[in-house]
């Protein structure tokens, strides 16, 4: 029965199931009436109109890893924050206190990758 | 018809009916939409835009959405075959989902059953919208990755470190809300934004300035007066995380063909394209809901619960409209500005606000503590004023651009 909490994500559940359905309906439907006609160049992949040199998969910069992994930290630490904002009224100032001194010591860290540059795009 | 309600129970077909209505609602506005950018961007550039098909050129879009399905769709040898498959799976039905908790209207009364204008009232709304936002990025991730390709594959990856950067400043820049309203379900948002800001007692006493403050009785009680610094985070981290024009990068033609669009074709393209979109619908309809008061608005005896509908829609299109105002007048930005404003103005700003209103908000402190950490506020608004001067940014030197072709993927 999708009544109280359990039925909300039972329409979600719904919801996902359709969305799914409808969308890979469409592409075997399509699948069905496009035509079909290979050939070796529209096979290889894009490369200003030459035929592809070397591998496509290449390696990354470094410096994508260090946004992951402040990322990590940043959304992480938003996690905390969402329950302590919803009991907020009822913790008070000492809450308050606590979670100033939290938010505080992630914008030292914030700080710190500033000032060590690594959030400079070259 | 009661067969069927005895055999399911009523509160199963409510679900179904619900869900069928949000999906064709969602997808009519979507195409919808597409064709509303085309026409507005061809009045702001003095052109008609399409104009063949259907009155006003309304059915361009089904025009190419047809013309896209009969299209062949070829897959590159290079690729990934089963990821190359369910990207456009996973780029789409994220976007659909986000629209779940978005109330559109107020409670309606069929007989004896009442029914909330809502597809699903999750305590969590708000972390549920942007779960289902963060899941959008696995779609252009796979998309890059499994196309086997240069170009998609850089388009991917600066994709994802652009989303994951601006969503950190969206989940942040929603805490305030959720502190002021004391819940993350949407309906309550939408709730506690009902009436009007009511009578103000600063200027009680002074003569004319207490007729004039009489006018705060007809100012909607919404959540853009006080939280207006999280709406504008909020509103750029959108704009970025729907990947639209300024922050449309993942697919810079000029640098990057198509981005990680470059090796599909057909239908599979018009996936992706679609839901592009519904995001952008999502994200207008959440802004309206969080900061606009939702379906909040006058409402008539005559269709009492129609008008709560129309003003949200109303709402949405306004914001829809801003979007597609922001490609008709911002350049795209640079990468290096684009993390600048991400990580240097945007997250920072979400922490102070967080911190300020938390301030403000507690009973236990006294007026001066927050008076002065509205000066605070001030004085830092000004230095980042100051400081965010963009011709301040220091060009790109020829030495570290040779460093960064070298190492870039």
């Amino acid at each position: 029965m999708p009544e109280g909490y359990f039925g909300q994500y039972a329409t979600i559940g719904i919801f996902v199931f359709v969305g799914v359905a409808l969308v890979f309906g469409t592409l075997q439907l399509a699948r069905l009436v496009r035509p079909n006609v290979p050939s070796y160049e529209k096979s290889t992949t894009y490369e200003s109109g030459i035929d592809p040199i070397g591998e496509g998969w290449s390696q990354s910069n470094v410096r994508y890893y260090i946004f992951a992994l402040l990322f990590v930290v940043f959304d992480v630490e938003a996690v905390f924050l969402f329950p302590w904002a919803i009991v907020f009224e009822r913790l008070g100032t000492q809450a308050l206190v606590e979670m100033v001194i939290f938010i505080g010591i992630l914008a030292i860290a914030l700080l710190y990758a500033i000032k060590k540059k690594v959030l400079e795009w070259l | 018809m009661s067969a069927i309600v005895d055999f399911f129970g009523i509160a199963v077909i409510i679900a179904v009916v619900k869900v069928v209505i949000t999906f064709a609602a969602l997808l009519g506005t979507t195409i919808v939409v597409v064709w509303f950018e085309r026409k507005v961007i061809a009045d702001m550039q003095a052109r008609i835009g399409p104009s063949r098909w259907g009155p006003f050129g309304l059915f361009q879009t089904l025009a190419d959405g047809i013309k896209l399905f009969f299209k062949e769709d070829f897959r590159p040898q290079t690729a990934d075959k089963w990821t190359y498959a369910i990207a456009p799976v996973a780029a789409m039905v994220p976007a659909l989902l986000g629209f779940a908790v978005i109330p559109v209207g107020d409670e309606v009364t069929f007989g004896d059953t009442t029914v909330g204008l809502v597809m699903s009232d999750l305590n969590v709304g708000i972390l549920y919208f942007l779960a289902m936002g963060s899941l959008g990025v696995y779609g252009i991730v796979l998309a890059g990755w499994a196309s086997g390709s240069k170009y998609p594959l850089l388009g991917s990856i600066r994709s994802t470190a652009q989303l994951i950067s601006y969503e950190t400043a969206m989940g942040l820049s929603l805490v305030p809300i959720a502190l002021v309203a004391g819940s993350l379900s949407t309906v309550d948002i939408v709730t506690a934004q009902a009436g009007s800001v009511g009578r103000v007692t600063f200027f009680d006493g002074i003569p004319v300035l207490e007729q004039i403050s009489a006018i705060f009785r007809f100012i909607p009680n919404w959540y853009i007066w006080s939280q207006w610094p999280a709406f504008v985070i909020f509103f750029i981290a959108g704009v970025a995380e729907t990947n639209r024009a300024p922050f449309d990068l993942p697919e810079a033609e000029s640098e990057l063909v198509a981005g990680y669009l470059t090796e599909y074709a057909g239908i599979r393209y018009a996936l992706f394209f679609l839901g592009e979109y519904v995001h952008v619908v999502v994200i207008s309809a959440m802004a309206v809901t969080l900061f606009f008061g939702g379906w909040d608005g006058p409402t008539f005896s005559f269709l009492s619960w129609l008008w709560p509908v129309i003003w949200f829609m109303i709402k949405t299109v306004a914001f829809i409209y801003l979007f597609i105002w922001f490609r008709a007048s911002l350049p795209r930005l640079r990468y290096d500005r684009l993390m600048w404003l991400g990580w240097k103005r945007l997250i920072p700003a979400a922490l102070v606000w967080i911190m300020v209103t938390a301030v403000v908000n507690t009973a236990g402190v006294a007026r001066g503590v927050r008076l002065g950490v509205f000066i605070g506020l001030f004085v830092v608004v000004m230095i980042f004023i100051a400081r965010g001067d963009p011709r301040q940014l220091k060009p790109v030197s020829p030495q570290s651009q040779g460093r960064a072709t070298r190492g870039v993927a």
